[in-house]
């Protein structure tokens, strides 16, 4: 056994069992964040600070939801929102956190691709980044599901669908997946399951390797320049903090992150205060009707672009475009040819790619939430074979980009 | 090295129960998700077939989807063509149209109109014959029409009866 002396004060004690001062040096205050960033580098902490914002909320929605066909949409349109004091708060906050969370995922994603930070050693963190998109779309999509209105049930009955592979006929699949031949009991007490523990945990874990990935190839930067972070910190320890180019994480870093978060959370709590409507289908607010189907089944902004991809083509070809378009960003890191770890403004025609992937899924969002009619369904026709073009052409112009 | 070959066996050893038991613990986990009994003995409903009045439409309820009965008149039996009587359904003389009644299309419920004598989606302006075939598109194909089997006066929907299976084999429904 170790040995222990007696101890001086309560850190001591912890510190000789728990070696507290260590983990809080390579934690924190010796974890070494380059100085020349942006506030673009703020949004993983405020996606930390958004998800424990739903962990709460969650817990307290957790107290009073009733899983069941026949009680779940009172529970959720009576109980929480009218009995439980406070209850419509911690709707509010979940509901908008969990459409804001995709914002923040997708300034996050595009961030990392303008900078170009899942390159070079760091394809770890852009793979683990994009499995807690996967992660975060299952969170959403089965949460979706719990208040069991209308939006919930028929968006439960198409996307099921798709596991039925179009022309494969896979309904025993279907069947399988929602334990029953329509979306019922069995569905939503999975789906429940699904949204209150294994994607929560899963996520958890996947955060956890997110920022393990980061440790080794450290924060990329606004000129993703190779920096020697032992002899930086070392320069900073020394005492010559002006010249060093790293700062502490904390309380250095945090600082000008969580200013970051305060500007997000004024925002954000304005929108769960005056405007939690945009969160709110109107269509749910109408119980589950297996008999009677609402005129427009539309999933929320945040899936839309990916819904659009599917939209214009035939059931085979749409599922096929879907499938892509879904699994193609996490091969990012091996589509794009290029060594150069620069920012896309200094990246020849990788950074005209950038912009017209970033206007693309922006015309494909808008395009998913129009009807299917005339101009709109040709906009979104030829912006979805641009997402498939772009993606094509992504390796050709970046192995012949210039050396930068 | 003996203790080293021990190790490995053991090593070994635990590895493959281990995977027998990851195997079957999958298989366990597999059959969980399935359906449950109940679910699929509630997967059937049986029509008694006498309770229909000509020409009007009743909404049954299969699996938790709609349902349209139709029972013919003796002047809209005498009309029907070739293509119309496959899709038809003879019950003790009588005949009928029994079709899912959700649009091929996306999915809506169309409405019957009984002086036309046609069914309509409100949806995108699909069109069928009161058997259930498209006379207007969008819609890509006549509707859905449910398994079923004949017996006597009733009719089971969720069982597969020879006049279901020839419809299928024959392509006039999916």
């Amino acid at each position: 056994m170790a040995h222990f002396t007696k101890a001086t004060s309560i850190k001591d004690w912890l510190n000789q069992r728990l070696a507290i001062e260590k983990v809080e040096k390579v934690l924190a205050s010796e974890y070494w964040i380059p100085k020349n960033i942006n506030f673009l580098w703020a949004m993983g902490m405020i996606l930390v600070i958004t998800f424990v914002l739903l962990l709460v909320s969650g817990i307290f929605l957790l107290m009073y939801y009733q899983p069941n066909v026949d009680t779940a949409f009172d529970s959720v349109n009576y109980t929480i929102m009218r009995e439980v004091g406070f209850g419509w708060l911690w709707r509010h906050v979940h509901g908008v956190a969990a459409s804001v969370v995709f914002l923040i995922i997708y300034i996050h994603m595009f961030t990392g691709i303008y900078y170009g930070s899942y390159k070079k050693g760091r394809e770890m963190i852009w793979i683990s980044g994009m499995l807690l998109f996967i992660a975060f779309s299952t969170e959403a999509f089965s949460g979706y599901m719990l208040p069991w209105g209308q939006m919930s049930y028929w968006a439960g009955m198409v996307i099921t669908n798709l596991f039925a592979g179009g022309s494969l006929h896979a309904d025993g699949l279907v069947e399988w997946i929602r334990g029953d031949y329509v979306p019922a009991q069995a569905f939503l007490t999975r789906f429940f399951m699904l949204h209150v523990l294994l994607v929560p945990l899963a996520i958890i874990g996947l955060i956890g390797l997110h920022f393990g990935a980061l440790r080794i190839p450290h924060v990329n930067n606004q000129d993703g320049e190779e920096i020697d972070f032992d002899e930086e910190s070392k320069k900073y320890l020394a005492g010559d903090k002006a010249g060093s180019k790293v700062i502490r994480f904390a309380n250095d870093f945090m600082a000008k992150d969580m200013m970051v978060v305060g500007f997000y959370l004024v925002f954000f709590f304005y929108l769960v205060f005056y405007h939690y409507g945009f969160a709110m289908d109107p269509v749910n607010f109408d119980p589950a009707d297996g008999l009677k189907t609402p005129a427009h089944i539309y999933p929320e902004w945040y899936f839309l672009w990916s819904y659009e991809i599917l939209r214009p083509f035939s059931t085979d070809v749409g599922l096929m475009a879907f499938a892509f378009a879904q699994g193609i960003f996490v091969f990012l890191p091996f589509l794009d040819r290029s060594p150069n770890a620069v920012p896309a403004s200094r990246r020849g025609l990788f950074k005209y790619w950038f912009w017209a992937m970033l206007v693309d899924m922006i015309a494909l969002t808008a395009m998913g939430k129009l009807p299917p009619e005339g101009i709109f369904s040709t906009i979104g026709l030829v912006a979805a074979l641009g997402f498939i073009g772009l993606w094509i052409a992504l390796p050709i112009i970046t192995y012949f980009e210039k050396k930068a | 090295m003996k203790d080293n070959s021990r190790r490995g066996f053991m090593g070994k050893a635990f590895g493959g129960v281990g995977a027998v038991g990851a195997v079957a613990s999958l298989f366990a986990m597999k059959k969980s998700w399935d359906p449950l009994p109940s679910v699929k003995a509630a997967g059937f409903t049986t029509l008694d077939m006498s309770n229909y009045n000509e020409n009007e439409v009743i909404t049954e309820k299969w699996r938790g989807k709609p349902v349209f009965v139709l029972k013919y008149t003796p002047e809209m039996t005498a009309k029907l063509d070739e293509k119309q009587k496959e899709r038809t359904i003879v019950i003790d003389g009588s005949h009928y149209m029994v079709n899912i009644a959700l649009c091929t299309h996306l999915g809506c419920i169309p409405s019957y109109e009984k002086d036309n004598k046609k069914f309509l989606c409100a949806c995108h302006g699909g069109m069928y014959d009161f058997t259930g075939a498209v006379t207007k598109s969008p819609p890509p194909r006549g509707l859905d029409i449910p398994p079923f089997k004949i017996d006597g006066n009733t009719l089971v929907l969720g069982e597969e009866g020879t006049e279901y299976k020839f419809m299928k084999e024959n392509g006039i429904t999916l």
